[in-house]
């Protein structure tokens, strides 16, 4: 599946909640759940993601030039919300990243239930997955 | 006469901002400890001065100058009634605690720290009454010591105790503590720092809404208030400091307004409080704030602190039962002072404050979660924050029922 399809079907799964935000917010801390376990030798300060008010890891397996990524967190909703990037990036190639127009986060409704801190948050851990990417491109 | 029941519904009449929802849900405010919401009056008050009578103060000659110099004046004047101040002139106007610290750390500090000198602060200091003495006493070379806490919130006046010398030159203490409530005995604090001759500065952040203030009866040196946590705007401080010590401090900022004279040789200052506010002042919202004091004097601190006590109890109550039902370690109240304002912290076990936050969001209920800006405390705790739930005048029984209900949700979910 390409990036759009994949955003399309989270959209669609979100939409199920309707405007059910509480809902909408016990299925993303569900899909945290079933991110696969990250090594604990990752969870170390070089891969912890930097302007996030909860702690959050993204490790990055470089692997015939496609990028996969563990990841975790120590609260359940950012767990969640990474999650949401690896289904969109992980086992896609850097210059499918580095061109992936991101507007989910937007049309599951997000975006107005998370705060602006963890908002930024969120655009660190986007940021750190395209440098991955980046790095990758430039190697 | 009306019932209790019809009394908060009139209360919650002046608030508009309560009545919305937020995700679908009627909001419950419950983060009064970060900020309060503003009744009609003051909302009133703000659109009456920018729509009639805005002018810059102090300075023209003209009918709309003379007009907000007034009711600039006369929100000192409340101001000074509202703490019982001596004289208005002991009242400053900033733009809020951190200012008020930042002024008097960095003028009396200045003058009158020397190396070696103490400076005492508590454990559970906001950031705001940590940082500024730490950075004055770096500068000075001055020593910072803490008075340390027990595990249910209150200070260990026993080391403070010992910890007072002829040293000590500044006592630094919160009145009541933003992230566990407790009601710090200020009368012991200061009458105990005046014995070695230090001065006392009293954060009164959380006080000011819930507890009656006499800065001459407790002999205060220092207190500093905040509008936006009292009913009022945003941007808008108080320093309360005795006539004898503003004047022995220098000025703060340099400007227009706190000079006598200015020419390129030598510049004169004004006298208190004009040398401490130097250029135009906020206002708009310190008129405004004078419709929040008045408020909350017409409702009567005794009243408010009674009603809020009894939300306070009424919350621990039902956090008990849930620990009764579902175990006693599932919660945890962190803040179990005896003497406490209306704020409560707590954990769930297993949950990240941050989650239990965006839940309770998601069913219109605001706290806060976090460190409160007090992590030394939080280490104390060996905790890296806690959800904060804060009540104020217009929250209601059946608000907490919702609360509660929520908790055991998340629990049990």
């Amino acid at each position: 599946m390409t990036t759009t399809e994949i955003q399309n079907e989270i959209i669609e799964d979100f939409l199920l909640f309707e405007d059910d935000m509480e809902s909408r917010l016990f299925y993303l801390m569900d899909l945290g759940k079933k991110l696969p376990a990250m090594s604990a030798a990752h969870q170390t300060a070089e891969y912890i993601v930097k302007g996030c008010q909860s702690k959050v890891w993204l490790f990055p397996v470089f692997e015939d030039g496609k990028i996969y990524f563990e990841a975790d967190s120590n609260t359940e909703i950012t767990k969640g919300l990474v999650s949401l990037l690896v289904k969109v990036w992980g086992g896609k190639t850097p210059e499918d990243i580095m061109a992936t127009e991101l507007y989910f986060i937007e049309k599951i409704g997000m975006s107005s239930m998370i705060g602006s801190q963890r908002s930024n948050g969120f655009s660190s851990m986007i940021k750190q997955m395209k440098m991955y990417a980046f790095a990758l491109l430039n190697k | 006469m009306t019932s209790a029941k019809q009394d908060i519904q009139l209360v919650r009449g002046q608030f508009p901002i309560l009545h919305q929802e937020v995700n679908g849900k009627p909001l419950i405010y419950f983060d009064n400890a970060a900020t309060t919401q503003k009744p009609l009056a003051v909302i009133n008050a703000l659109n009456e001065y920018y729509s009639l009578h805005n002018a810059n103060i102090h300075r023209g000659a003209h009918t709309l100058a003379d007009r907000s110099t007034g009711y600039f004046e006369d929100t000192r004047k409340s101001v000074q009634t509202f703490i019982n101040a001596k004289e208005a002139e002991e009242c400053i106007f900033t733009k809020g605690i951190t200012e008020s610290i930042n002024l008097v750390a960095q003028t009396y500090g200045k003058k009158f720290l020397n190396a070696g000198d103490e400076v005492i602060i508590s454990y559970m200091e906001h950031h705001s009454n940590i940082v500024p003495w730490q950075m004055i006493c770096e500068e000075k070379g001055a020593l910072l010591k803490v008075i340390p806490i027990h595990a249910n919130g209150e200070l260990n006046l026993e080391v403070y105790e010992q910890m007072l010398s002829v040293r000590t030159k500044i006592v630094a203490c919160i009145w009541a503590s933003n992230a566990l409530g407790t009601i710090n005995p200020i009368e012991k604090i200061i009458e105990l720092a005046h014995s070695k001759g230090a001065i006392v500065l009293i954060d009164g952040a959380q006080a000011g809404s819930h507890i009656s203030i006499d800065v001459q009866s407790l002999d205060i040196d220092f207190l500093v208030l905040s509008s936006h946590k009292l009913y009022g705007p945003t941007g808008v401080g108080v320093l309360y400091g005795k006539r004898a010590l503003l004047e022995a401090m220098p000025p703060y900022q340099g400007g227009g307004e706190m000079i006598r004279e200015v020419s390129f040789a030598v510049t004169t200052y004004n006298d208190i409080p004009f040398k401490f506010e130097a250029g135009t002042p906020n206002i708009g919202d310190v008129i405004a704030f004078k419709y929040a004091l008045e408020f909350v004097t017409k409702r009567g601190l005794t009243n408010i602190a009674a009603y809020e006590l009894m939300l306070l109890n009424y919350f621990v109550d039902g956090v008990k039962n849930i620990q009764n039902e579902l175990g006693v370690d599932c919660v945890e109240l962190i803040g179990t002072a005896q003497n406490k304002v209306a704020v409560q912290s707590f954990n769930i076990k297993g949950k990240h404050p941050f989650d239990i936050g965006m839940m309770l969001d998601a069913k219109g209920i605001a706290v806060r979660t976090g460190h409160h800006c007090t992590q030394p405390l939080m280490n104390f705790y060996g905790i890296e924050g806690t959800v904060r739930a804060s009540f104020a005048l217009y929250n209601t029984v059946e608000e907490i029922d919702v609360l509660l209900t929520s908790i055991s949700a998340i629990i049990k979910r």
